[in-house]
């Protein structure tokens, strides 16, 4: 089932059908709690958030919301204190800030050994890497090792590597903060490009994106989640109605952006 | 599986921009030539070493002290050239070699299985920690006596005095290259589904290999030295030739040159190793991870 068919299906005319055949979320939070101690209030409140196959969500929040928290949890780094999380295929590939690339491989082989450990028979893994990193348009960079890229193009080794593991689900925790504006501008278009080429393939790929920039969210996300901070609770939500591939500098996304920001402003007001 | 996406025009675009990103990004460094490279590590150092000879020479021609106390570069040339086959320099030699490898060989086992050991267990290693850089402060030579005391004039003795030198050190360089392992690194071999030994296997150690290299280093140093140490001490017939015991025999001769070119010898082959073993590994290593200073 590919996302267009969901969406069709989930349109507001027919929510109630939509809802008695929705396939299975590809992740499902049920008053996820997290704290980390006794003496502190909890990070993360009574999350209630489902993800749909296929769905590009963007989690927008302060710092202090818990937002890497929630990764964490999902991707089974860490326990939840209360509620119950539920991850299609029982595994989501993570992606960091950095790219996290083991730098005494080359870009091919930490891909390659994330194939290995999904146990990928040898013979195939050389070929399946290179296919992968020439879906993020790296094929001239496979042996190439980690110093010698730039930091986009790690982001890109460290995607490929990520879809390497072949889960369902995809979580990226502010995956092109680190980036300067010009690349991160390319990589949204590229991180879009291939998570639409996933659902063309009948292999759809949820996204979890969380970061803290408004104008990315919306640029990315079909919905967007703000949590608020301390504890992290789901504020509110948005759905972005405006069809892929979108620009950062359309003025439908500003205009969304403006409005997400101004309740991001209240939210964290409250704090003073 | 192929790539099924057509490729819309958009796309295009989106890779010659990315192609142009990239070429901009990605710096060369242009590496020199290989001639120039290896005169200019080599020069300083070859340089630095002639000022020495030539400074001995001075002190010798102005006659400081007399020659029997300071003898000159070329009496220890010709004292080495002369003792060679006199005094079995070349069977000494060899003796000391072979116990060093096998002394060596045997504290990196020693020491790998201890830091290993160490490095997967927390209480274990905080037991151990303290313990092993405690030794490894202390001067191997120390323990010569006991080791006599133990187990006579033997090979057993230099063995000992050896691994409780260069053990510590190798261990210590696993447990900190293992402890030094970005916390990241482990999150990200556990989402890729690594655990227990194959995070091991396949994230910590090759990420702990530039630390465990200079341990190895480290301890290959101290194995040299304790191995001289003990030599120097443990003199029988029953042990065999060795370095250490050619420059107690020149002590016992008065022989200030012979001496002199026995410490060379010494210093020579520790150097040798290094520049020889230890040096391209450790560049190899830090060129491929990048950590070459600019």
């Amino acid at each position: 089932m590919t996302t267009s068919d969901f969406l069709e299906r989930a349109a507001p005319s027919a929510l109630a059908e939509a809802a008695a055949v929705a396939p299975a979320p590809a992740v499902r939070l049920e008053g996820v709690c997290k704290s980390f101690g006794r003496a502190t209030a909890p990070v993360l409140d009574d999350i209630n958030l489902d993800v749909a196959a296929g769905e590009l969500l963007c989690v927008l929040g302060a710092s202090g919301c818990g937002k890497s928290t929630l990764l964490n949890l999902i991707a089974g780094l860490d326990r939840q204190t209360g509620g119950r999380i539920t991850v299609d295929g029982g595994h989501a590939a993570l992606m960091f800030q950095e790219s996290a690339l083991f730098p005494w491989l080359t870009a091919a082989g930490n891909v390659e050994l994330a194939l290995r450990l999904r146990k990928v028979p040898k013979a195939e893994r050389r070929t399946e890497a290179k296919r992968l990193l020439s879906l993020v348009r790296l094929d001239g960079a496979a042996d190439k090792r980690v110093h010698e890229l730039s930091g986009g193009m790690r982001q890109r080794v460290a995607m490929a590597r990520a879809l390497a593991q072949n889960s369902a689900v995809l979580l990226m925790d502010e995956p092109f903060a680190a980036l300067d504006a010009i690349t991160r501008d390319v990589l949204h278009e590229e991180l879009v490009s291939l998570w639409d080429g996933n659902a063309r393939a009948g292999r759809p790929l949820a996204i979890v994106f969380v970061t803290h920039n408004v104008r990315e969210a919306v640029r990315l996300g079909q919905r967007v989640v703000l949590l608020s901070s301390r504890p992290g609770r789901v504020a509110r939500e948005w759905t972005v109605d405006m069809p892929q591939p979108r620009r950062i500098e359309d003025t439908g996304v500003a205009g969304l952006a403006a409005e997400i920001t101004a309740e991001l402003r209240r939210e964290i007001s409250r704090h003073a | 599986m192929p790539d099924e996406t057509p490729r819309i025009p958009a796309q295009r675009d989106l890779a010659v921009l990315e192609a142009g990103l990239d070429a901009l990004e990605t710096t060369r460094t242009p590496r020199s030539e290989p001639l120039r490279r290896l005169l200019r590590a080599l020069l300083p150092p070859v340089l630095a070493a002639a000022a020495l000879l030539g400074l001995w020479d001075v002190l010798v021609l102005a006659r400081v002290k007399p020659g029997w106390v300071l003898p000159g570069p070329g009496d220890v040339y010709d004292a080495l050239l002369g003792d060679w086959s006199r005094y079995g320099i070349g069977d000494a030699l060899s003796g000391s070699i072979s116990r060093a490898v096998i002394g060596f060989s045997a504290s990196v086992l020693l020491g790998t299985v201890i830091g290993l050991a160490a490095a997967g267990s927390r209480p274990l290693r905080a037991a151990v920690s303290p313990l092993l850089s405690g030794l490894q402060n202390l001067p191997s030579v120390a323990w010569v006596p006991i080791a006599i005391m133990w187990f006579g004039i033997t090979p057993a003795t230099i063995y000992t005095v050896m691994l409780l030198g260069a053990v510590p050190s190798v261990a210590i360089g696993l447990i900190d290259g293992i402890d030094q392992v970005p916390p990241i690194y482990r999150r990200v071999g556990g989402n890729l589904g690594a655990r227990g030994l194959v995070l091991v296997r396949r994230v910590l150690l090759p990420a702990a290999l530039p630390a465990y290299v200079s341990g190895l280093k480290q301890g290959w140093a101290f194995s040299w030295r304790s191995l001289m140490a003990a030599e120097l001490i443990a003199v029988s017939p029953t042990l065999g030739p060795g370095i250490g015991q050619t420059l107690e025999l020149a002590r016992e001769n008065q022989d200030m040159a012979l001496a002199f070119a026995t410490v060379l010898l010494i210093l020579g082959l520790g150097v040798l190793v290094n520049l020889a073993a230890f040096g391209p590994v450790e560049r190899r290593l830090r060129h491929r991870r990048g950590l070459e200073r600019a």
